[in-house]
């Protein structure tokens, strides 16, 4: 394997709320290789989101991290504010769902473009302003010399979405975090947006974190999945695996609930119930009240991780049967 | 099999005026919905496909005379009801519904579900107080939810239950339409699938027909029986759902399946990826609205707008190159 640009290991995030404190994520680990595209999957509220924003030192007032999130040699969770201001934007870039909403309506998209670049470049007006144009072109805006005068509110989503894209790449960052980059988007734009990340990742060989709750953007784009719930990582694996051999019965229930556009004779099977509230105390699997396959001891005892073969982890019950044979490569 | 028209769309426009400067004077048209012409069979379910701006809200509030179309025929049961005013409506109200997106924006942040749910009885029936209740508890375990939620406030809900609640408050009144604008696209997917399975039960039970709006076409093949494809404002291509999904002949629908990711990892596929964005409403092409993005544009497409033909048996298409 690669060596790892990104190593989160036992990552715990935690809320303090008016009723005590809420986790959100609770202990995640995993590592993002060297040009590799990394996709966290769940729903709302699993945590994928959450873990994104400590990687890149965003997280609420309100949200305690512990843990581990190397990157570069060094733990993200220890620096103070100015040392991960240097890394934020330079080495690690982060584009969201609504672009709208983090572009700044009131300045220009140039303006935007250009403050990365004297920043944390270092280059003179007339260079940035150069290299902000290159930068348009290459996230294919046409007429980019236009563009550069135009206020966010002139621009359609997915154009937005691009100039995101720009401001994200303008560092060359080793790792770019894209949080439900396309879900705001409609499908044929979405094509457009998804191709041209993978486009830009074979270019620069940046590793991607692509946040996303469709699995069919997950086939289309990744090369490893972490499939979130309730704050916790159930499970790890490449995505030909996830895809034809998924070991979680949440990971099968979410493959099984999606529709299928080239079937007709699929039927849909829905998830019974919802997903459990931040916040709602549970004992043993999160996933328990929802489960097919629940058995008494996942009500009682939360599971531990279970390795199926290098690369692919479970964090389910139903696994121990299955891994007896090779009991002790079973990480805890 | 000839199947009865529910509601019949002639040629119906819905345009908005845009009005600009110190004299609000109208200076451009928003073609929100420009000529379309439509039958609805009863029980059945048609999708309405199309990107941001295409129109397909736009008809469906037109279609329950939320908005008035600014030309054209819309006929409900035989009845031409594009001109009627309010008073001479409102038999007609009881018998069409709508199911927005977010549930939440459509409730009253205060008010309980119970009573929330009890209020289009008061204003169409002349039930009693017990009787509404009554009616209202049967609706509530009808979608799947449970008697205690009738003193609950929304906030309490999860998004899929507030949907149950949309739902519920659309078949208060027992309507043979309901129009569904995007109605599971703010769930989350496991969620998603238990919302379309409940519309399906419904549908069966009381023999509603759905106009439902979607821009996810893996949604759309689930569970409908026709699609209709849109685009700024204007029929695209209109096919049986299998009809569609294996036989798209418009280059629009055609870049549309390919655009819609698969959960096969590996998979190398042909995609027609489309040029550029989608024009602004305001300002569509002329000729064929699609001509600026279309891979197959020729010079017809720039100035005349294509014939709403039919070349098959119930599938209909607008397009000069086939």
């Amino acid at each position: 394997m690669k060596d790892p640009v990104l190593t989160v290991e036992g990552l715990e995030v935690r809320f303090q709320g008016a009723a005590g404190e809420i986790p959100a994520v609770q202990g995640a680990s995993f590592s993002v290789h060297r040009g590799e595209v990394l996709c966290i999957v769940g729903e709302s509220g699993c945590g994928k989101s959450i873990t994104s924003l400590s990687v890149m030192g965003l997280l609420p007032g309100s949200a305690e991290a512990e843990g581990h999130i190397r990157f570069d040699g060094r733990d993200l969770l220890r620096l103070n504010r100015e040392e991960i201001r240097q890394i934020r934007g330079n080495d690690i870039s982060m584009i969201f769902q609504e672009p709208m909403t983090s572009l700044n309506p009131v300045f220009t998209v140039g303006f935007q473009l250009m403050e990365p670049l004297v920043v944390h470049r270092n280059l003179s007006k007339k260079q940035a302003f150069e290299e902000a144009v290159r930068l348009l072109e290459r996230v294919g805006i046409p007429d980019p010399g236009r563009r550069m005068e135009q206020y966010p509110h002139e621009l359609s989503g997915g154009m937005r979405q691009r100039v995101m894209i720009a401001i994200a790449l303008s560092c060359e960052p080793k790792l770019l975090i894209a949080d439900e980059p396309t879900t705001a988007l409609d499908v044929t734009i979405q094509a457009q947006i998804l191709e041209l990340i993978l486009k830009l990742k074979e270019d620069t060989g940046m590793s991607v974190i692509l946040i996303t709750h469709d699995m069919g953007v997950v086939a289309e784009t990744a090369d490893r999945v972490l499939v979130m719930y309730a704050g916790k990582v159930v499970e790890e694996a490449d995505v030909r695996t996830l895809f034809e051999d998924p070991k979680h019965p949440y990971t099968k229930g979410l493959l099984r609930s999606m529709p299928n556009v080239d079937d007709d004779t699929y039927t849909l099977e829905a998830i019974p119930g919802t997903l459990p509230k931040p916040g709602e105390i549970q004992q043993g699997c999160p996933f328990h009240p929802r489960c097919p396959e629940a058995m008494d001891r996942c009500r009682e005892e939360n599971p531990r991780v279970f390795t199926h073969r290098p690369g692919h982890m479970s964090r389910c019950w139903l696994a121990e049967e299955e891994d007896q044979d090779h009991a002790g490569e079973s990480v805890g | 099999m000839p199947e009865k028209v529910l509601v019949k769309l002639e040629n119906v426009k819905k345009h908005y005026p845009v009005r600009r400067g110190w004299l609000q004077r109208t200076s451009a048209r928003v073609k929100a919905v420009d000529g379309v012409s439509l039958d609805l069979y009863d029980r059945e379910t048609l999708g309405v496909v199309g990107e941001s701006g295409c129109g397909k809200s736009t008809i469906g509030r037109t279609l329950i005379r939320l908005e008035k179309p600014t030309e054209g025929k819309l006929y409900f049961n035989g009845t031409d009801i594009s001109e009627l005013p309010a008073r001479a409506m409102k038999p007609f109200r009881s018998k069409m519904q709508m199911i927005f997106q977010d549930p939440f924006a459509s409730l009253n942040p205060r008010q309980r579900v119970g009573p929330a749910l009890e209020e289009p009885l008061t204003i169409h029936t002349s039930l009693s107080k017990g009787e509404k209740r009554e009616r209202v508890m049967g609706l509530l375990e009808e979608v799947g939810l449970r008697p205690d939620h009738y003193d609950r406030l929304p906030h309490e809900f999860s998004g899929g239950q507030r949907q149950r609640i949309g739902i519920a408050r659309a078949l208060a009144l027992n309507p043979s339409l309901i129009v569904c604008d995007e109605p599971v696209s703010a769930l989350d997917v496991s969620v998603q699938a238990q919302v379309l399975k409940l519309l399906r039960s419904l549908q069966e039970k009381h023999g509603l027909t759905y106009f439902f709006i979607s821009h996810d076409l893996g949604v759309v093949r689930h569970l409908c029986d026709r699609v209709l494809i849109m685009y700024l404002g204007q029929t695209m291509e209109l096919a049986p759902v299998r009809e569609l999904y294996k036989n798209p002949v418009h280059p629009y629908t055609e870049a549309l399946l390919s655009a819609i990711p698969r959960p096969v990892p590996g998979r190398k596929r042909e995609r027609i990826l489309l040029r550029g964005d989608l024009p602004s409403p305001a300002d569509p092409p002329k000729g064929c609205p699609f001509h600026t993005r279309c891979p197959e544009a020729m010079e017809i497409c720039k100035e005349t707008r294509p014939e709403w033909k039919e070349i098959g048996p119930g599938h209909r298409v607008a397009c000069h190159a086939r």
